[in-house]
């Protein structure tokens, strides 16, 4: 046993944790009044809590480590199928696909204008994350600059409606077409690179497309903004503000459920196999007579023409758009749902997708402190479970 | 009287430099069609470095690598990419194995169809029925496949889990997926035991028999001198013999390569 060990251990990571937070929890200046609160109570909390946090993760793993091994010397059967028997089922997969369906559809007469808007924003970045994972997940290409084709796709409708007075419906397969285009420009120029190389190259793309649009004033208005943009229409239709949230909502819905069928046929089809193949080891691909030039090109493209319907519709929900909509931060949280969810995995990533968007709102209760949590809660997530929320599973062709 | 058939494959003056260092010096091959040769020579020789000129992996400083399937026009290999080599029907699998370690057993085949089948992505999309049906091709041809390399039962194992030899034998399956004139075995009793090793002289010999021909890196000897029609024997980048087994197994520089000089001669 090594828990004497653990325990020196998980004492050394309580104080370490105090140390580093000692800044942000205990030293509360109060500007005003020019004084300074220090909060002891809080450090001793905080050392307290990793002390329990880290313990609990060890004997979590250990006890995970000592089944594997178990299993693998053939002591212990594998009994997660029966335990997942329930689940698998078919009966229940209806059962829950019926019961989401249900709650989806009447979730706007249920909840509040604010909570619908939280809702679009999840439902926004399911769509990301959907086209993110066939970039990074499926085809194994490390973009951290997607938020590029995001912006391309906003400032398409932004720049389209301002000039010409297009409308959202006129836009949208421009907006995606545009993505498209913008993605081979930069898949082009780095097609020979992998891993880290790739990761840097479209970390300057996105930077790249952020600061034209802050500075080329003439073209994007620059910091300010462009203001106005109208909401999805129906048929010339006005409606009331609370109505075109409502409409957004369920427009949302089917762009959702459309890219999920995309995705999904576009994973189990040649296309998705030679991605995966790619994923794994592009010189065998090529020996296999796969082109790699063409399936990166169409891998980045097809990503990008999601960003960029998703950028249309992220336009026309906050009708107003600002380079500061579209930092890094974005491809991080983006990235963050295709691994958290689970790479190559669709329904990881839209459970991905709510985690990381709905979790951090609904931590508003912590105040300060909720991207502190929100920061743990990835932390011990990644430890615990890094395939992610739902593992990608291969799919298996029945005999004939 | 026929005229002389031209060789399957037909190596000329094939030369690689890397910077300075000349990994293969004006190198001269042939296989016949239906023939299985071997290519041997000590370690460092440039075997693999030959078969990566071969495929496209290296583009080669010089030399003709010139391909001539029975019954069609000849075509020139060098400076083609990889994937459109294997597209002239030349296969080959890898000294280090290099499956697709996380798909399935049998999507490792089915990846080996991708040069013969053409769906895109709007028929991944809408699934016409030309599409559906090629998706059902691949499925059958890559099963059957599967069946005759003994694999059929792992077809849904990760390709990652497989023991040593299936891991070798489903590489050969996936060669063979894309359809070859020629197939390009490295090293591929590397590891095996020697039940493992007779199956696969027995497999090696039934691909022959179905109309394809083979081309060999190998050291196990036995093996290659019970298999091979014809043996290249490759040092420091060079060939320094070739002729039937007999021939080579007698050849003095062969000895010498293999063994060193004889200090007292």
């Amino acid at each position: 046993m090594s828990t004497l060990k653990d325990i020196r251990k998980a004492i050394g990571i309580g104080l370490w944790f105090m140390f580093l937070t000692f800044p942000l929890l205990v030293i509360k200046v109060n500007p005003v009044e020019k004084t300074v609160i220090w909060r002891w109570h809080t450090m001793f909390l905080v050392g307290v809590a990793s002390f329990g946090v880290y313990l609990l993760s060890r004997i979590v793993l250990t006890r995970r480590d000592a089944r594997q091994e178990r299993i693998r010397l053939g002591q212990e059967q594998e009994t997660t199928k029966s335990n997942l028997r329930f689940f698998t089922a078919p009966q229940f997969r209806l059962l829950l696909a019926g019961t989401g369906l249900l709650f989806v559809l009447v979730f706007p007469a249920l909840f509040s204008t604010y909570q619908i808007n939280i809702m679009i924003t999840a439902l926004m970045y399911v769509v990301l994350g959907l086209g993110l994972n066939i970039v990074v997940g499926v085809a194994g290409l490390l973009n951290l600059g997607y938020v590029a084709f995001y912006a391309v796709g906003a400032y398409t409708y932004a720049l389209l409606h301002l000039h010409f007075c297009l409308g959202f419906w006129t836009v949208l397969p421009i907006g995606g077409l545009l993505g498209a285009v913008f993605g081979i420009l930069l898949g082009f120029p780095i097609l020979r690179l992998r891993g880290d190389y790739l990761a840097i190259v479209t970390l300057g793309f996105g930077e790249i497309i952020r600061l034209v649009l802050e500075n080329w004033n003439e073209f994007s208005q620059g910091p300010s903004g462009i203001a106005d943009i109208p909401r999805p229409g129906f048929f010339g239709i006005d409606m009331s503000l609370e109505t075109a949230i409502i409409y957004l909502y369920y427009l949302m819905i089917c762009m959702v459920i459309f890219t999920i069928f995309v995705v999904n046929r576009l994973q189990n089809s040649r296309i998705g196999r030679a991605w995966f193949a790619l994923r794994e080891d592009e010189i065998a691909c090529q020996a296999m007579g796969i082109d790699k030039t063409r399936t990166k090109l169409t891998a980045f493209a097809l990503g990008a023409t999601w960003a960029g319907m998703a950028g249309v519709f992220f336009a026309a929900k906050t009708t107003f758009i600002n380079p500061a909509s579209f930092t890094f931060i974005e491809s991080a949280i983006i990235l963050c749902i295709v691994v958290l969810g689970g790479m190559g995995s669709i329904v990881g990533v839209i459970v991905g997708a709510f985690v990381l968007i709905l979790v951090p709102e609904y931590l508003r209760v912590f105040a300060d402190y909720r991207m502190l949590v929100f920061g743990a809660v990835l932390v011990v997530m990644m430890l615990l479970r890094p395939q992610g929320i739902v593992a990608n599973v291969r799919r298996t062709y029945p005999q004939p | 009287m026929p005229p002389p058939m031209e060789p399957l494959l037909s190596v000329s003056g094939l030369t690689m430099d890397f910077g300075g260092i000349r990994a293969l010096d004006h190198l001269d091959l042939q296989v016949r069609q239906g023939e299985i040769v071997a290519l041997i020579g000590p370690n460092g020789a440039g075997k693999t470095t030959f078969f990566n000129c071969l495929t496209g992996i290296y583009p080669p400083t010089s030399g003709e690598l010139i391909l001539t399937p029975v019954g069609l026009p000849s075509r020139r290999l060098n400076g083609l990419k990889p994937n459109r080599i294997t597209e002239q029907g030349l296969a080959r699998t890898f000294q280090n194995i290099r499956l697709f370690a996380n798909m399935t057993v049998l999507e490792n085949v089915m990846i080996g169809r991708h040069c013969r089948t053409r769906a895109e992505v709007l028929g991944a999309i809408f699934r016409p029925p030309q599409t559906v049906r090629e998706e059902r091709a691949i499925v059958e041809t890559s099963r059957a496949l599967l069946e005759k390399l003994g694999l059929t039962a792992l077809a849904d194992e990760f390709a990652g889990n497989l023991p040593y030899g299936a891991q070798r034998r489903l590489e050969i399956a996936r060669a063979l997926a894309t359809e070859p004139f020629l197939l390009l075995l490295d090293e591929p009793a590397a590891g095996m035991n020697p039940q493992e090793t007779r199956e696969l002289n027995h497999l090696i010999l039934t691909i022959r028999e179905e109309g394809l021909s083979i081309l060999l890196i190998e050291h196990d000897m036995q093996l290659v001198m019970s298999l091979s029609d014809h043996i290249f024997v490759m040092n420091y980048g060079r060939k320094i013999a070739d002729g039937r087994p007999e021939e080579v197994r007698n050849n003095p520089l062969v000895i010498e390569a293999y063994l060193g000089e004889d200090p007292y001669a």
